[in-house]
């Protein structure tokens, strides 16, 4: 509030103008998803791309639902199912790394430190296409295994938990924990689980985002139509229009707001989450 | 350190159990991330010959360091990789100084206004990249996009499929989707400075613009070098927009128009894993290499 009433009336007016243009820019491209897809295909083409022409969603809606008999739910259904499975296995595993990382002192401690954080700089790409060749040995392609299983390991996920775990559980509680006899398995359950939960929610959140948007890896190891995410689904209908003459612009219009209305609805639900996780990422 | 009393052998029993929480993960890590990087060493060592016309079964031979002399100097992999680095070297800086400028401005004005823009301002890191890609991949489209015709009557004949627009049309797309989240890591890291640094400079007689250059931009430098590196090991690596952009210009955007997308051909188009893998060593090198050069830089900078 006091760097609001020093600054200079010309300043804030030029603050807000600045802000308005950039909110206009970051919500605008929305808007037109969101009046294209109340249009039917013909409009896309002829009226003004920025308001509302003949009121058609239903009908987009009812196309989008029975095209293929219907593998667009199938796509929505993988997504989620791929996003869940592979995120709270993720959750759990990282969790209890970073607490174990944290809490304890043991040989190797630092050498795993150092693995984890020098594999962020390792770029996923050198990673695909070897794993393509080791998801084959252990028959993972075109499985939602191959899409599942490596989620679970997220080093990126582990420091979080391990930064997370510091900050929130001090040590002296684990330490009269154990005075009462605890084991270290049942400290972790009754007493680290717990006051690492908030921490915990923002790395499924993070994790589950990342699932959502993940093209790269379901490109590469799923060949079976059925078994794709919905990304990779709207980029083959995008696909269509040059390999043959059908036009699905309309459906990919209609198909990307209803593949974000989950995500939407999950961020601003849990908004919380994913604001203290962005700042725990700037804490290193 | 967390374990301070009792006696030696029941500390050492926890730290073990306690080493133990970490053993699934590294597990999976070693299976999942090391073994490919192993894989990755090896297969780029082979080769794949077809013995006779073409006609007969293909044999493995040990190649040394061939398919990398082969990839140094394939012309096509470094055309990929030099436009890529240009457009790195030159929408990152553009993409971070935007960043900062939002995070200043929402800094700058009242907690209740802040408040107020903040969700409108994130929109974009809600959408996933896929959509995001999509959606601008329409408003660009000369068909059913209304940015053509709005140029259009201002006198602007712009195609942005085109090969001069297409990378100012991936940069502002990345853009749209970067700048409110590395806007939001700044803007924390802003809130944590104490306000009472800025009051005492403008009892002092500095003006706005002054306080932002003098003061709060060397107070965020470390989140500036974060979201930096990240954004040039997610750069150089960019896939996913260019392919499909080539869904809608495949003249412009060629196969091998980006490095990964030259992996991925040889790999998957081509049927060649040896040279892809080779190909896929080279860039990472090249990605790690400019991480470390960019470190190096900013540490020698002055840091007040």
């Amino acid at each position: 509030m006091s760097t609001a009433t020093a600054a200079r009336p010309r300043t804030r007016i030029a603050v807000i103008m600045g802000l308005v243009a950039f909110a206009v820019y970051s919500v605008a491209p929305v808007w037109w998803l969101v009046v294209a897809a109340t249009k039917s295909q013909a409009d896309l083409y002829t009226t003004n791309g920025l308001w509302f022409a003949e009121f058609r969603l239903w009908d987009n809606l009812r196309g989008l639902f029975t095209y293929q008999d219907g593998i667009f739910l199938t796509w929505m259904g993988n997504t989620l199912l791929y996003g869940v499975a592979g995120t709270a296995g993720m959750t759990l595993v990282c969790v209890a790394c970073g607490y174990g990382l944290a809490m304890y002192r043991f040989r190797g401690r630092g050498v795993m430190m150092g693995a984890i954080i020098g594999s962020f700089l390792v770029p996923g790409a050198l990673l695909t296409i070897p794993s393509f060749l080791l998801y084959t040995d252990l028959n993972l392609v075109d499985t939602p295994w191959a899409i599942i299983l490596p989620s679970f390991f997220s080093a990126f996920s582990v420091y979080l938990a391990k930064v997370y775990a510091e900050g929130a559980i001090p040590p002296e509680l684990l330490e009269a924990a154990r005075i009462d006899g605890a084991g270290e398995y049942r400290i972790f359950f009754s007493v680290g689980a717990r006051l690492m939960s908030t921490g915990a929610a923002t790395i499924f959140l993070l994790g589950f985002v990342g699932s959502w948007n993940s093209f790269f890896g379901p490109l590469v190891y799923l060949r079976d139509q059925h078994k794709w995410p919905v990304m990779l689904g709207l980029y083959s209908w995008l696909k269509v229009k040059v390999d043959n003459s059908t036009d699905l612009t309309g459906l990919v219009v209609v198909g990307s707001i209803i593949s974000l209305v989950p995500m939407v609805a999950l961020m601003i639900s849990l908004q919380r989450y994913w604001r203290s996780g962005i700042t725990l990422g700037s804490l290193r | 350190m967390a374990i301070t009393a009792g006696p030696r052998a029941w500390r050492r029993t926890a730290a073990l159990q306690g080493a133990s929480f970490t053993v699934p993960f590294f597990l999976g890590f070693v299976l999942f991330s090391v073994v490919p990087v192993v894989l990755a060493l090896r297969e780029s060592l082979f080769t794949q010959r077809s013995s006779g016309l073409g006609f007969g079964p293909k044999t493995i031979e040990f190649a040394g360091l061939d398919n990398f002399l082969r990839g140094l100097a394939d012309a096509k992999f470094w055309a990929g990789m030099g436009r890529v680095g240009l457009f790195a070297a030159i929408s990152i800086p553009l993409i971070q100084v935007v960043s900062v400028v939002m995070a200043l401005l929402l800094d700058a004005a009242s907690r209740r206004v802040a408040a107020r823009f903040r969700l409108p301002l994130l929109i974009p890191y809600m959408i996933p990249g896929i959509v995001a890609t999509l959606i601008w991949i329409y408003l660009y489209s000369p068909d059913v996009g209304p940015l053509t015709p709005f140029l259009a009557l201002l006198g602007i004949d712009a195609d942005f499929y085109s090969g001069e627009l297409i990378w100012v049309s991936i940069g502002n797309l990345m853009a749209w989707g970067a700048i409110g989240f590395n806007m939001l890591i700044v803007y924390a890291d802003l809130q944590s400075v104490p306000r009472e640094i800025f009051e005492s400079a403008r009892v002092d007689g500095a003006s706005e613009l002054r306080v932002a250059w003098s003061i709060k931009v060397p107070m965020i430098r470390r989140s500036l070098v974060l979201t930096t590196v990240l954004s040039i090991i997610g750069t150089l690596q960019i896939f996913s927009d260019p392919m499909l952009f080539r869904s809608m210009t495949p003249e412009t955007v060629t196969r091998d128009f980006t490095p990964i997308m030259a992996i991925y051909d040889w790999a998957f188009a081509q049927g060649d894993f040896n040279y892809a893998a080779a190909l896929s060593i080279i860039l990472a090198l090249v990605v790690g290499a400019a991480s470390a050069v960019f470190y190096r830089l900013t540490n020698k900078a002055p840091t007040s």
